[in-house]
């Protein structure tokens, strides 16, 4: 195990931090979710560390529910873009044929449109509820993860291990459980991290838009959109949902560097 | 060259009718019907079966696409539900907004980014070269709210510079346009100039390493020579596609920034349309997203084509 450098603690706190909101948001939030203890935007006090948000509600409360919604549907829709793009990935690279020029050609025909119009159209149709909202993301994601797969599935499948593991008579179920995904499992836990920012991105921007999380859950991206008001006041308001949303990438954003900066330095960096 | 370009060519042609399929299969395949959309839930079978026929929405898809497809060649964008007005009228004069906004970015981003890139590269190491990667590590990961937040609390709130409100009319001025959409341009700014120029510094970084870069170093040239005639055209392939791909970024990033700035644009447009379940208008607005973001990639593609002297000079 090499040292973890300060910058990759610094991120697994983050990460923490934020676990521990997901898990125990509402329990540890000293008010409801949707109590209201005073005017709107009212200043920070000994009680309301952030103040109150545009309804009177308790900021701190709203961010600690809020991370439920947040990272818990990301969390949801990168688990899901996972578990449909590894698969699929993995068997075009094994197979090849018309089932790799099948699905690699779909992939490539849906990434030829920018994936926030493409989940505005399939929003458009379909509406906004939780479910729709998961497994959108999800497939629209899964197209990044198949690539990756696939690639990864290639490089791994040509090895003499991989060809031994063939000859031998084994499977593809065998080979992707027993040789791939052992050893393209680093690269994957950093596309893990990745994929996760940008749906997380993702979802609190929709959310932002009033296309996401629908009321009455709190969310991060909903927060920054109905505190923006308090921006004109020069209140911070809108700024606590923004900065939470941005603590968590850059966490997540400095471990994945970590993982991926042991893989990329024998090309050129530090000679 | 010449055959090389022109194939790139008819590849974007054919990937903008792999879009239009695409969008047409998504608004019109899904489920949900598009009558009972408009007329709401309460409609009778009588009215939803007199709006479908009214809508052609009985005929097959096929037919339906073809006509669709037509129309849009010929300009023709459909009706909007809501509205009841043509929406070529209401999507254009938004689309120039955005493309306003998006070319104010790119004229004064591209130029800083990629100079940055090529400054870096060439002080690696340096106080400089650390300084501007750790502010670019910074503005990558932050999302564009929390910029735009930030830009319109420091520059519009505390330190009344811009307004905080791109408010645009038409008939305004050119410099009232610039100073009022100054602060979304700002936060685009911040989001694609740290991309860029961490793309343009990792290009050039590897080709400064090459032996022909050291051969003319060694022959006694000053750096500015070195680097613009001998290192940048080799560089030129991957910037251009980072350059390209962000400048599509602009263009449909830009929905957040103009919902954020409440900046009459396209994207905001666009939003409008999807929340008020409006399928012609959102159809469209898919569409003109998707052409512009194909014909960019082509762009820098074929740019990519024309820089490299290898494949301008073929054997």
């Amino acid at each position: 195990m090499r040292r973890i450098p300060p910058t990759a603690w610094i991120g697994l706190a983050i990460i923490a931090l934020n676990l521990a909101a997901l898990l125990f948001g509402p329990l540890l939030a000293p008010y409801g979710e949707e109590d209201i203890l005073g005017g709107p935007f009212d200043p920070a006090t000994a009680l309301n560390w952030f103040g109150l948000d545009q309804n009177g509600r308790d900021m701190l409360s709203r961010l600690l529910y809020g991370a439920q919604m947040s990272i818990g549907v990301s969390l949801a829709a990168s688990l899901l873009s996972f578990s449909v793009g590894l698969p699929l990935g993995f068997l075009a690279a094994l197979r090849g044929g018309w089932v790799d020029t099948v699905l690699s050609r779909l992939v490539d025909t849906i990434m030829c449109v920018p994936v926030l119009i493409s989940a505005l159209v399939v929003l458009q149709a379909l509406g906004s509820s939780l479910p729709v909202l998961i497994v959108t993301i999800a497939l629209l994601d899964s197209t990044r993860v198949f690539r990756l797969a696939r690639i990864l599935g290639q490089g791994i499948n040509v090895m003499e291990y991989a060809e031994a593991a063939r000859l031998r008579g084994e499977g593809a179920w065998w080979l992707i459980r027993k040789e791939i995904l052992p050893n393209a499992a680093a690269p994957l836990i950093a596309e893990f991290g990745m994929r996760f920012c940008f749906t997380f991105l993702f979802v609190a921007g929709l959310s932002f838009l009033g296309l996401g999380i629908q009321p009455p859950y709190a969310d991060w991206g909903g927060m920054v959109k109905d505190n923006q008001q308090g921006i004109l006041y020069g209140l911070y308001a809108p700024l606590y949902p923004a900065a939470a949303i941005a603590l968590l990438t850059i966490g997540v954003n400095l471990v994945v560097d970590w993982l991926l900066a042991g893989r990329t330095r024998p090309q050129g960096e530090g000679r | 060259m010449i055959p090389l370009i022109l194939k790139r060519i008819g590849l974007g042609l054919f990937t903008l009718w792999l879009v239009s399929v695409l969008v047409f299969a998504g608004t019109q395949l899904l489920p949900g019907d598009v009558a009972s959309a408009i007329l709401g839930q309460s409609a009778t079978p009588e009215a939803l079966a007199a709006l479908r026929h009214s809508l052609g929405l009985e005929q097959p898809a096929l037919v339906r696409y073809g006509q669709w497809l037509w129309g849009f060649v010929q300009g023709d964008l459909g009706q909007s539900l809501a509205s009841q007005q043509p929406v070529a009228d209401l999507l254009w004069p938004r689309f120039w907004n955005t493309m306003f906004l998006a070319a104010y970015a790119a004229v004064i981003g591209v130029p800083l980014a990629v100079g940055l890139g090529i400054l870096t590269a060439v002080r690696r190491g340096g106080v400089f070269d650390r300084a501007v990667n750790i502010l670019a590590l910074g503005t990558v990961s932050l999302p564009e709210y929390f910029l735009g937040l930030v830009l319109i609390l420091v520059l519009a709130v505390q330190n009344p510079v811009f307004p905080s409100l791109a408010d645009v009319y038409p008939g305004m001025g050119f410099a009232e346009r610039l100073d009022a959409t100054t602060l979304p341009m700002l936060t685009l700014l911040l989001v694609t100039v740290a991309q860029i120029m961490r793309m343009t510094r990792t290009a050039v970084l590897a080709v400064m390493d090459s032996a022909y870069v050291e051969t003319a170093y060694l022959k006694g040239l000053l750096t500015g020579r070195v680097v613009l005639r001998h290192a940048l055209p080799n560089a030129a392939a991957p910037v251009c596609n980072v350059v390209a791909f962000n400048i599509a970024y602009l263009i449909t990033g830009v929905v957040l920034v103009e919902a954020m700035f409440n900046y009459n644009g396209l994207g905001r447009f666009m939003v409008d349309a999807v929340a008020k379940r409006d399928l012609p208008m959102v159809q469209a607005c898919a569409m003109v997203f998707g052409a512009a973001y194909v014909i960019l990639n082509m762009i820098a593609d074929i740019a990519a084509i024309a820089l490299n002297p290898r494949l301008r000079h073929p054997r």
